[in-house]
């Protein structure tokens, strides 16, 4: 079903440009706070007109998350359409993976929103990673819709790939907090931005409250692949480039658990230790797949 | 906001002072040291980092022909690599050497610190701090109802909490307690991990991997010994005897592909006998199973795989004196795209018994196979799948070396024996089924036409089972863990100088990680002081 396709196509379009409207709006948002600054400081420390501005700036960061979330249900309708299309689960290519990721990084950022209001300022953060992976995976990685080999016609792999997405998109909103949580300890931010963001201990928290939900289902679903690969491959751990490097980001977010509960750990290096994790995440997906086990053919069917 | 005091791990001050030797002492503190939260992440790091060559650095157990052109790329470096073990880096003594250190570390760590848990199961909640205000978490207020009311009040809220009530002067106190399955969760998640690491070495200690090619059309293999086998992979502790002895025979393999060559399915009809079938002489009941890829056969403690499949040219050679001997050995892919294929097929001229004569007079026919032929002059396959199939053939006379000892590949002929000019083209041939070819002696060869075969994977893991089970307690034990807080909760009632009125304080504690109590306290405090603040 071409026309499915194209409008999957299209849908993604769209969803990457309202993101990119959304980070336009938060930018408004951060000058609108910041011209009020200016004018306070102008108006030798009168509350008023930084009062007024406030609610302009209140009204820009809202309307951004309000595209945020219309953008998130254009990028669903354009991973729904596109399995439509293929007739199967839309999880079957670098291009579908990638935009999966990005839409889970994006609902779990929306998730803890609602949980931590306090938070929103780190929304243009979230969004900057997101909308780079889309442009890598509407260019670069772009394939046309299609069936998938034998070995990848099982439901353990759908559970599999599905919660892996899943697990790496919300992995990360920790990794992105981590980065602003050190930025924000070391002082080199801008004073302006450093206003804005929220504090430290807010950072710290949304990143060790995602982590904390993403880590079982990171751990699920690298059970489930094992599942699957006894049936397909014939062991259920053979140490290939991919297993081997999901076991290191495993091992990494242990560590940023165990971290959290040592003393003298648990601010600074815990956060590093994070944005480690996330990055052996970022290279399992896109350094591995596509260097390494490119190399490297499974097995003789398919 | 105020960090919320960690418990101490194997903190030397926390114990009772051991005995003053001085190698006692010395081997005391490296236990403790062993088992301290900051070794666990040291060595959580080294274990992250030691694995990772073997994801970067090709790896023997995987693709020896990666590594061997590794040797060739990095002539200086490789070598080096290879001392230190970096081709197997999960069969290396420094791997191993992390990974039980950081089990002997976990178990150190984690029981004693359970065992403490479990006493503390038992006693009762702590006193109430004097100073509630200092704690992360506070609140205070009066209430407009007098004591006993108010401690009705609190007892209600804190139902589903372990709790203990004091007197202290005039006031009353609660201690409050809530989340002890965490630490439950935490010692399964931990013991899990050994569970699941022994039940992996049960694997490769005990386990094989076996390959083996069979011809479609009523093939069989027996799992009776290693020599069955055309390669085999035994763990640590097997030698081959005590096989579980099972026996499959491929009826029929079906192969679909979409019209761009792309695999779609594969299915193989197999039928099998168990080891009890064969045991109880049922020798002639065999029971059907549907092989695919996903799907194996398990059975008798095995799994059988379907994991590749290819074709066997089938030819009839016909010698001057009138008999007749059919090869049907296979042949490999060299595309995996189009299974385009190439091999030898083998054959010893029958009743010659002169060894001089037989070595001058053996034929090999090699060459290629194209399942689906171009048609052109060179045959080329443009499809995979078995259409149109079309062999290029040269066949060769003379000695094939089979005698001389070495080993010889059953999809090549000996070019040591082609170049020393002792096996010699006497004709060359494209050849669709049917067709045949006549040499100078007199010999016939017909291509009669092609039979698949299959590759089977047999592997035998006893420890699989015992993985999966701890890491389904690991999940649990993970989600109990992370998911469960352990939390402290103060109140201290005081009658206040006004008669019917009630002091409240309030305050409340996570013992181990702050994220997310806030909000529940929040919440208990509001729904204890809130009614009157609003009225007062
Ligand atoms: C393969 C090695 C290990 C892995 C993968 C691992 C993983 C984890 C994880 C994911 C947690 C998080 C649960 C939580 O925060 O409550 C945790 C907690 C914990 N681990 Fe480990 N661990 C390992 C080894 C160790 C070792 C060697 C020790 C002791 C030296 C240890 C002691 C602890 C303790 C005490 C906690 C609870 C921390 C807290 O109070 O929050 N673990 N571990």
């Amino acid at each position: 079903m071409p026309e499915l396709a194209l409008y999957s196509d299209r849908l993604f379009m769209a969803a990457v440009g309202v993101y990119v409207l959304a980070m336009v709006l938060h930018a408004a948002e951060f000058a609108a706070v910041r011209s009020a600054k200016a004018v306070l400081v102008g108006a030798g420390g009168s509350d008023h007109d930084g009062a007024a501005a406030r609610p302009r700036s209140e009204r820009f960061a809202r309307m951004a998350v309000s595209l945020t979330v219309l953008g998130a249900v254009l990028h669903a309708g354009s991973i729904i359409l596109r399995g439509l299309a293929a007739q199967r689960w839309p999880l079957g290519n670098m291009y579908e993976f990638t935009s999966a990721v990005c839409l889970a990084a994006v609902v779990a950022w929306l998730v803890m929103l609602r949980r931590s209001p306090a938070s929103r300022s780190v929304g243009p953060f979230v969004l900057l990673p997101v909308v780079v992976l889309l442009f890598l995976a509407g260019t670069v990685l772009y394939a046309r819709a299609a069936p998938v080999q034998p070995a990848l016609q099982s439901y353990w792999l759908v559970i599999h790939v599905t919660t892996i997405t899943i697990s790496s998109g919300l992995l990360l909103v920790p990794g992105v907090a981590s980065i602003l949580f050190l930025l924000r300890r070391s002082g080199r931010l801008p004073a302006g931005l450093a206003r804005l963001l929220p504090s430290s201990d807010v950072l710290d928290r949304l990143a060790y409250r995602t982590t904390i939900i993403a880590f079982p289902l990171f751990t699920f679903a690298v059970i489930a692949g094992a599942i699957w690969a006894e049936a397909a491959w014939g062991r259920f751990w053979g140490w290939d480039p991919k297993e081997t490097v999901a076991f290191v980001s495993w091992v990494i977010y242990a560590a940023y658990l165990h971290a959290r509960a040592t003393a003298g750990w648990r601010a600074a290096r815990a956060a590093w230790i994070n944005v480690a994790g996330f990055a052996t995440v970022l290279f399992n997906l896109f350094f591995i797949n596509m260097v390494v086990a490119g190399l490297h053919s499974y097995a003789g069917l398919g | 906001m105020v960090q919320a005091p960690t418990r101490p791990h194997a903190d030397p001050d926390s114990r009772a002072p051991g005995p003053r030797l001085p190698g006692v002492v010395l081997l005391r503190n490296a236990w403790r040291s062993l088992t301290s939260m900051r070794t666990a992440l040291i060595l959580l790091f080294l274990l992250a980092l030691a694995a990772l060559p073997g994801a970067l650095i090709p790896q023997r157990s995987l693709n020896q022909r990666l590594v061997d052109q590794y040797f060739l790329d990095y002539p200086v470096l490789a070598p080096l690599l290879d001392r230190v073990g970096a081709f197997e880096v999960f069969a290396s003594p420094w791997f191993a050497a992390i990974y039980l250190l950081l089990m002997v570390s976990l178990i150190g760590c984690v029981l004693p610190r359970t065992l403490d848990d479990a006493r503390a199961l038992r006693a009762v909640p702590v006193a109430t701090p004097r100073n509630l205000a200092r704690l992360p978490h506070h609140g205070a207020g009066p209430l407009d109802v007098d004591l006993d009311e108010a401690a009705t009040r609190v007892r209600g809220r804190l139902r589903g909490w372990r709790v203990a009530e004091r007197a202290e002067g005039d006031s009353r106190t609660f201690s409050a307690e809530k989340g002890y399955s965490r630490e439950i969760g935490n010692l399964v998640f931990h013991l899990s991990l050994v569970g699941l690491l022994i039940g992996f070495a049960a694997g490769k200690l005990f386990g094989y991997e076996g390959q083996v090619i069979v011809a479609s059309g009523g093939g069989q293999f027996c799992n009776t010994g290693i020599l069955g086998y055309d390669s085999f992979r035994p763990g640590t502790l097997v030698d081959g005897t005590g096989l579980d002895p099972f026996c499959v025979r491929v009826d029929d393999f079906s192969a679909e592909f979409l019209p761009t060559g792309q695999a779609a399915s594969f299915a193989v009809a197999l039928s099998y006998q168990t080891g009890a079938d064969l045991k109880a002489g049922r020798v002639d009941a065999w029971r059907s199973f549907p092989l695919a890829v996903n799907n194996p056969l398990r059975t008798d403690g095995s799994r059988v795989y379907l994991q590749g499949h290819g074709y066997s040219p089938v030819f009839t050679v016909t010698f001057p004196n009138g008999e007749q001997r059919t090869g049907d050995i296979q042949w490999r892919p060299v595309d995996p795209a189009t299974l385009l294929s190439e091999g030898a097929t083998k054959f010893e001229p029958p009743g010659i018994t002169d060894d001089e004569q037989r070595r001058t007079s053996q034929l090999a026919i090699t060459g290629l196979l194209a399942p689906t032929t171009s048609g052109g002059d060179v045959v080329t396959s443009v499809f995979p799948a078995l259409r149109d199939p079309e062999v290029a053939i040269d066949v060769l006379r003379g000695d094939l070396g089979l005698d001389d000892g070495r080993g010889q590949s059953i999809f090549e002929v000996s070019r040591a024996q082609v170049e020393s000019g002792e096996l010699v083209r006497v004709a060359r041939a494209n050849l669709v089924p049917g067709q045949e070819l006549t040499l100078d002696d007199g010999t016939v060869v017909r291509f009669d036409g092609v039979k698949d075969w299959v590759n089977l994977q047999v592997s035998h893991d006893p420890g699989q089972v015992w993985v999966l089970v701890f890491a389904v307690t690991m999940l649990a034990g993970l989600g109990a863990s992370l998911g469960v807080r352990r939390r402290r909760f103060w109140a201290r009632l005081t009658p206040s100088e006004q008669a019917g009125r009630t002091v409240v304080e309030l305050g409340g504690l996570a013992r181990t990680d702050r994220a997310g109590y806030g909000e529940e306290f929040d919440r208990l405090r509001a729904e204890l002081l809130e009614p009157i603040e609003k009225d007062g």
